[in-house]
């Protein structure tokens, strides 16, 4: 088995009574796809939220890359190398790609806000973030957007471009939470090969609705209904499991 | 489109050529003779220190997007500093007056800072408020303080260094010529922030603080130093303003003061600073203009800035830049 990077230890997420996510465990490793599934509202966002930092969980253990995450804040759990997507598109609309691109790219380096050099050297001149936010968008297949305003270009671009930002901040741990929703048979097709090709080196969590994706994708699979988790395994495993057949695949794939 | 609107942060030539026109005119305007010239030059004062001012405020409000409802307090607090500074039969040295001035400014701006920059939009405006009322209290209820009545700048600051005495504050003229040079200082100070890592990261927290954080930045820090600088700047006005006027009171850290500076900033254009400055100048004209006209004054201007952000609604700038935009073409 390859590196485990991240893993995550009986989830639990309560929103008053309701258990969101409820006793959900997920081992992420170097090089392989693990892709969530699940009905809406099964708790495959929340999940993702959980892991980011975005929520912090009720109960339950985060370890990534070697270092206790269970709630921190997004910011930290992004500096230990977690870079995550979102499923509603959230991008800096006002700015261009490259600015987009260029801002996810300078998080990385060593900043402090209290710095004075930092309040007049030039954002656009610091030669290491230009290149990680040329690789990213070249990446993405973005680069001829580069100049353009992000609130103009188009959904599918758009959500190329979520995938650009999150790979700017050079992540080893990917949260992909539906990178294809929306997005034309062409554009899916592209993107799919994009997540191949980040396959490598990284350890990803692949939140997807689009089932032909899936399964051309994912080494290993779960599937959540209501906050749990009723199947996990290889997509061969979780395709002949007949819990999962009755809850969920069988009513799509009928 | 839905998208937040985008403010105008680079400018074009031809607004460059206008502002640079308008630096020129104050540079010269002293040696233009007209008639009341002393009452003018401490106008023309005034109206640059209340733009340092003004572009102090648009460091959080159109940069970072956090609107200070309160911005005033650090404004008033310099100026008091200065008059607690200055010695009853002696002026004080402005060079290390006016640095312990704005990080008193500075400092109380990051104790407030530390409470306020943690809430979002109308709870940042009355917090902001809040803490600003306190500090106005604090000083007008307390004798000691000066109370209502305020206090008196006994001397403008000695600017003698190290044995040269060139500039001489107590001249109108040269006081002048000081506070235009810090203007300009300050907004191309300012103007390179804007740019610089710093002034990007505060940008990307105005546009969107939460994808902000999901790449990696704590912007509690960033709106916080944001915040702390925006008040030693403020400061720098405030100094300015007491040894010009030679008096303080706790009007100028007032509900009013604030707000005229949020109006100046929205009037002139936010974001860029350089619309803070057009605001601030337009905003104490049109004020002064109401006032020699009706006792009715406030009712004037409030339906001018109704109207300018119905027809202009990225200030006086924007609309500089459709006009201009369109003569380009």
């Amino acid at each position: 088995m390859s590196e485990l990077l991240l893993s995550a230890q009986h989830l639990t997420k309560r929103f008053g009574g309701l258990a969101a996510v409820n006793d959900v465990s997920v081992d992420l490793f170097r090089d392989r796809i693990h892709a969530v599934i699940g009905p809406n509202g099964a708790g495959k966002s929340t999940l993702t939220n959980l892991l980011s930092g975005d929520l912090p969980p009720t109960s339950g253990r985060i370890t990534l890359n070697g270092v206790e995450t269970a709630g921190q804040s997004p910011e930290r759990i992004s500096r230990l190398g977690l870079g995550r997507s979102y499923q509603k598109t959230n991008i800096f609309l006002p700015f261009t790609v490259w600015d987009n691109v260029r801002l996810a790219a300078q998080s990385s380096e060593r900043h402090s806000p209290w710095n004075p050099l930092r309040w007049l050297g030039r954002a656009d001149q610091l030669r290491a973030v230009n290149q990680r936010c040329e690789r990213a968008l070249e990446l993405a297949g973005l680069t001829h957007r580069g100049p353009t305003v992000a609130g103009t270009i188009s959904h599918g671009e758009q959500r190329q471009l979520e995938i650009a930002m999150t790979l700017a901040t050079e992540p080893t741990v990917l949260l992909l939470d539906e990178p294809l929703a929306g997005m034309g048979q062409a554009e899916a097709e592209s993107m799919v090969a994009l997540l191949l090709k980040l396959k490598k080196n990284h350890a990803m969590m692949l939140v997807e609705h689009d089932m032909d994706a899936v399964f051309a994708l994912a080494d290993q699979l779960t599937v959540m209904v209501n906050g749990q988790v009723i199947a996990s395994g290889t997509p061969a495993q979780v395709r002949a499991d007949p819990v999962v057949q009755a809850a969920y695949l069988g009513e799509e794939h009928a | 489109m839905s998208s937040p609107k985008a403010t105008l942060e680079l400018l074009p030539k031809s607004m460059q050529v206008l502002l640079g026109t308008g630096a020129l005119a104050l540079a010269v305007f002293p040696f233009v003779p007209v008639e009341g010239s002393a009452f003018y030059l401490q106008m023309l004062s005034q109206m640059m220190i209340l733009a340092i001012f003004a572009m102090s405020l648009d460091l959080l409000q159109g940069v970072t997007g956090m609107v200070s409802l309160g911005h005033a307090a650090y404004f008033g607090l310099a100026g008091y500093a200065l008059a607690f500074l200055t010695p009853a039969d002696t002026p004080i040295s402005l060079w290390w007056a006016l640095p312990a001035s704005a990080l008193g400014a500075g400092l109380a701006a990051l104790i407030i800072g530390f409470f306020v920059v943690r809430t979002h939009g109308i709870y940042f405006i009355m917090v902001t408020m809040a803490f600003a009322q306190m500090v106005f209290f604090l000083f007008f209820d307390n004798k000691a303080l000066g109370g209502s009545d305020g206090l008196y700048v006994n001397f403008r600051p000695d600017a003698t260094l190290f044995g040269w005495t060139g500039i001489d504050l107590e001249n109108k003229t040269t006081f002048y010529y000081f506070t235009l040079a810090v203007l300009v200082l300050v907004y191309a100070f300012l103007r390179r922030l804007l740019f610089s890592p710093f002034g990007r990261v505060l940008s990307g927290i105005r546009v969107n603080e939460h994808r902000m954080r999901a790449v990696g930045y704590g912007t509690f820090g960033y709106k916080l130093a944001a915040f702390t600088l925006a008040g030693s700047l403020a400061g720098v006005a405030g100094f300015l303003w007491a040894a010009q006027t030679g008096y303080v009171n706790p009007e100028l850290m007032g509900f009013h003061m604030s707000a005229h500076a949020i109006m100046m900033v929205i009037l002139g254009g936010m974001g860029n600073f350089a619309g803070a400055i057009v605001g601030a100048f337009a905003f104490e004209y049109v004020m002064h203009f109401f006032k020699d006209l009706t006792k009715h004054w406030q009712l004037l201007m409030g339906g001018f800035i109704v109207l300018v952000v119905v027809l202009a609604p990225r200030g006086l700038l924007g609309l500089g830049e459709r006009l201009l935009g369109k003569k380009e073409h």
